[in-house]
């Protein structure tokens, strides 16, 4: 099956197997491994990307279903040797410890700040909610988000 | 985990999608937003010959005020239903009991029509839509029928549904300015409710969806006929379990199933009935 979409900002394209799921594409067909698989059964929020703007389980979907998308990787947050205001954040804030998680967490956080520029630390959590930190470091994490929204990150 | 290979349609149109069922028969599968479906594939406890990607029927995607119910098309997202001003004004039950599934990721993927299609007792939006009195409108090759809920779930994941069938929308009977509460009960927040309870207060009393207390999404009816002839909270909530059947698993036993159901049916009525 052939495929075209964005990734990244730059269009590209394949031709895939059908069951082919959309974070073995992102990994192994394009080389992004900064998006990780933790779980593979839609519980870790570790492969979590965005699609057309809004977070999404990349184990969760299939490549073909992407067809005609947006897709944008935690790769694509930056602006070249800039770090994206959220990934700053998390690093200022010691918002990881093994790092594992970090990608789909912050994929998950950017998409929460679209949709709710001012969270209180309640909503954070519960944004938060999709997201497993095996490391636990979870108070960080929501220190860098809520920083980051008073910052102004989207 | 890697599904085992199917074939892939991609359909934009409803005509389209009951012509790739008529071909396929039962070989073929509807594929919406996959949050119910590829967790099976990837596990192979589904293993369709074809999927019929109905995600681009763009037609389906709607929120819309009909006078005396709200309809809503089949592929609208729990996202949609959870951020929906038409919802929160006429059937709030519905938008709460939304906000409520999964995580953000999920609701961002999964959709109204998929959640009642799959038919799960465990899920939030099927005992909901029993509260609400909503019906189903099915359009197969013989043309549209319209199903009531209550008609609708009939076994463990198994509805009303032909396979060469497609569920279009979901009518809600308005519920303007009626009490209403949604209870669920689960270990972590993103867990599927080890018991949950939707109430819809009524001109007459209230009805009760019950999620994960039988093979199917139940009406706790013991409980609607005691507030329909007076009783009182607690003892209309003391017959919430009868009728019921839940199973015992990690997430409890039967016994702390039908526990948590009077309680948490005690707790909906006090706040659906509590005055605004
Ligand atoms: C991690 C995780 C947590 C979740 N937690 C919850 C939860 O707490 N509460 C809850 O209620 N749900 C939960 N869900 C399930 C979620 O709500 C699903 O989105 C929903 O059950 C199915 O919708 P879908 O659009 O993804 O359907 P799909 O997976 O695409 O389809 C499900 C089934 O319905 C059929 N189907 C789909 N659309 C139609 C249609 N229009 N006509 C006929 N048949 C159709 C398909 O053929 C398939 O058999 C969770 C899912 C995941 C992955
Ligand atoms: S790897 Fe996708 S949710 Fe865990
Ligand atoms: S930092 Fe280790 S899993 Fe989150």
């Amino acid at each position: 099956m052939d495929i075209v979409l964005t990734v990244n900002g730059e269009e590209r394209s394949a031709a895939v197997e059908s069951r082919l799921l959309l974070v073995h594409f992102l990994r192994e067909t394009l080389g992004l491994t900064g998006t990780n698989v933790g779980c593979d059964t839609s519980s870790c929020g570790a492969c979590t990307v965005h699609v057309d703007g809004e977070s999404v389980k990349s184990c969760t979907m299939l490549a073909v279903q992407a067809h005609g998308a947006d897709i944008v990787t935690i790769e694509g947050l930056a602006d070249g040797e800039r770090l994206h205001p959220m990934q700053a954040a998390f690093r200022t804030h010691h918002g990881l410890q093994c790092g594992y998680c970090t990608p789909g967490m912050v994929m998950a956080a950017v998409s929460l700040l679209r949709e709710n520029d001012d969270p209180t630390e309640a909503e954070v959590r519960e944004g938060l909610e999709g997201n497993l930190c095996r490391c636990t470091g979870y108070h960080n994490i929501v220190d860098a988000v809520l920083a980051a929204a008073k910052e102004g990150a989207t | 985990m890697i599904p085992a290979a199917f074939e892939y349609e991609r359909v934009d149109t409803v005509d389209a999608a009951l012509a790739a069922l008529a071909a396929h028969g039962d070989e073929a599968k509807l594929l919406a937003g996959g949050h119910s479906l590829l967790p099976l594939l990837k596990l192979r406890l589904a293993e369709p010959g074809v999927l019929v990607d109905i995600g681009p029927v763009r037609a389906l995607s709607y929120i819309r005020d009909d006078g005396d119910a709200i309809s809503i098309g089949s592929l609208t997202r729990h996202r949609d239903l959870e951020t929906s001003d038409t919802l929160a004004a006429h059937a709030p039950l519905l938008r709460a009991a939304a906000h409520q599934v999964g995580d953000p990721q999920v609701r961002h993927r999964g959709t109204i029509g998929g959640s009642v299609a799959h038919g799960d007792p465990a899920s939030d939006l099927p005992a909901t839509l029993l509260a609400l009195g909503a019906t189903m409108l099915v359009r197969g090759p013989a043309g549209e029928r319209r199903v009531d809920a209550d008609d609708f779930f009939v076994g463990f994941l198994e509805t009303a549904l032909s396979p060469d069938e497609l569920l279009v929308e979901i009518s809600v009977p308005k519920a303007t300015g009626a009490g209403w509460s949604f209870q669920k009960f689960n270990r972590r927040a993103q867990d599927w409710a080890i018991v949950g309870v939707a109430c819809q207060a009524t001109p007459t009393g209230a009805r009760i969806g019950l999620v994960n207390m039988g093979s199917t999404p139940l009406r706790a009816r013991g409980t609607e006929h005691a507030v329909g002839s007076g009783a009182t909270i607690p003892d209309a909530a003391a017959v919430a379990h009868e009728g019921t059947a839940p199973t015992s698993d990690l997430g409890g036993s039967a016994e702390y199933r039908e526990h948590l159901c009077r309680v948490l049916v005690r707790r909906a009525l006090t706040q659906a009935t509590a005055p605004a």
